[in-house]
């Protein structure tokens, strides 16, 4: 299969149980899941139900014990840590809930940190970094550390850091799960903006609004997809819109 | 739609035509507006009442136009309005009703039912989502109305996701 066909992401009878005190528990009980170029997945469920568990065997940052991972088509059964970690450079993008910025490496830092790893020449790492930084409205913040940004400005640099190596594939666990309202949105327009651009994104929320951005959503309970549809975005039956926004006496 | 209209004339005297485009400013292109015939029927049962009363204004080349203003009445209809507090919103009670008797009916089941009831209000809020990204980032007044739509539709999402949990497990 080439490159240009195959999806981005690509999993099989995905299975994962923690074993803890107390009884296993059965995070992924059996996944199936495509993802092809350019489409923005949102994967909700109740907290508990495995969902983040399931992003991060997507991610490699946990292994499945049963079930394989193709990345554009290609099977990553034999990848071992090093390789996931370099993957996680090249092919796949993160972002999580707290963010996990260097606490102790400035804004820019952070950004271009990834870029020099993959081991892109620092002048490249520069301009990409503040074309990034720029585009999400950070500029002036390059070198502040984390602790002094609000919770959205560090989400943003996240998001930098997460695409400064233009990843095919941008993973998203509740990316706005510690932030506010106004931060929600902010995450939501951005995701949007670079979704509109091409980039596959796929989304852990138990957020709908942020669900909403996305064009395909799945239901996750219990461990399982429990329900896979397509927002087109058309009238919905019913009275739709203008019945949750009219105002009644 | 009587009240607002009075709050609106609370201002000072406008025509039914007026009252309709502050109504629009107001509450921006989301709003759902109500079409002037509408709000025409509306002051005509508000004059009858007593809450305002109508003038007639001579126009050159067009019709004569009705311009009203509030009554003492109608005055203390809002303030009353005012000292009220609204009711709760209501539970979804005709998709509660499905839900409840799908079992006995044998003609529908709850988890498929909830799924579709997902998807549309999915779709729904992706809908919302939009109006907000279109609405003029300065009217912060239809952005709260928007924003109170989407919080609505998640808070019923979430209600939905708890029948899911409760009745996949006696399934």
């Amino acid at each position: 299969m080439s490159e240009s066909t195959a999806p981005v992401l690509r999993a099989e009878g995905l299975v994962k149980t923690h074993y803890g005190e107390g009884a296993p528990a059965h995070a992924v009980r059996g996944v199936d899941l495509s993802v092809a170029r350019g489409e923005f997945v949102a994967i909700t469920g109740p907290s508990g139900a495995g969902k983040s568990t399931l992003l991060h065997l997507l991610g490699g940052l946990q292994r499945p014990d049963k079930g394989s991972i193709w990345l554009d088509g290609e099977c990553t059964d034999g990848y071992d840590e090093a390789r996931w970690a370099v993957e996680r450079r090249r092919r796949i993008g993160i972002v999580f809930q707290f963010f996990n910025l260097v606490s102790d490496l400035s804004v820019a830092d952070n950004v271009e940190l990834p870029a020099l790893l993959a081991g892109v020449p620092p002048k490249q790492a520069r301009a990409e970094r503040e074309a990034l930084l720029e585009e999400l409205g950070l500029t002036g913040k390059e070198r502040s550390v984390p602790g002094e940004l609000s919770g959205g400005e560090q989400q943003r640099v996240a998001l930098a850091r997460a695409l400064v190596n233009h990843p095919p594939l941008l993973l998203a666990d509740e990316p706005a799960g510690s932030l506010d309202s106004r931060g929600t949105r902010e995450v939501m327009r951005l995701l949007s903006r670079f979704h509109q651009r091409g980039q596959t994104i796929v989304l852990v929320t138990h957020d709908a609004r942020l669900a909403s951005a996305a064009d395909r959503v799945i239901s996750f309970f219990d461990g399982r997809i429990v329900d896979d549809a397509a927002l087109d975005g058309g009238p919905s039956s019913g009275k739709g819109i203008s019945g949750v926004l009219e105002l009644k006496d | 739609m009587r009240l607002p209209l009075l709050a609106l004339l609370a201002r000072g005297p406008a025509h039914g035509y007026e009252l309709k485009q502050d109504l629009e400013q107001l509450l921006g292109s989301a709003y759902p507006q109500p079409n002037v015939g509408q709000i025409y029927v509306t002051l005509g049962r508000l004059e009858k009442s007593g809450l305002i009363e109508g003038e007639d204004v001579e126009q050159s080349s067009r019709p004569n136009k009705k311009v009203y203003h509030l009554t003492d009445a109608g005055r203390e209809a809002l303030r009353a309005w005012y000292e009220e507090t609204a009711d709760e919103p209501r539970v979804r009670d005709e998709f509660f009703m499905k839900l409840a008797l799908a079992p006995q009916t044998g003609l529908a089941d709850q988890i498929a039912l909830i799924n579709k009831q997902r998807r549309q209000y999915l779709n729904t809020m992706r809908e919302l989502s939009k109006l907000a990204a279109a609405e003029d980032r300065d009217n912060r007044i239809a952005h709260l109305l928007i924003e109170g739509a989407m919080l609505h539709l998640q808070a019923d999402l979430d209600w939905l996701e708890r029948c899911q949990e409760e009745l996949e497990d006696l399934q």
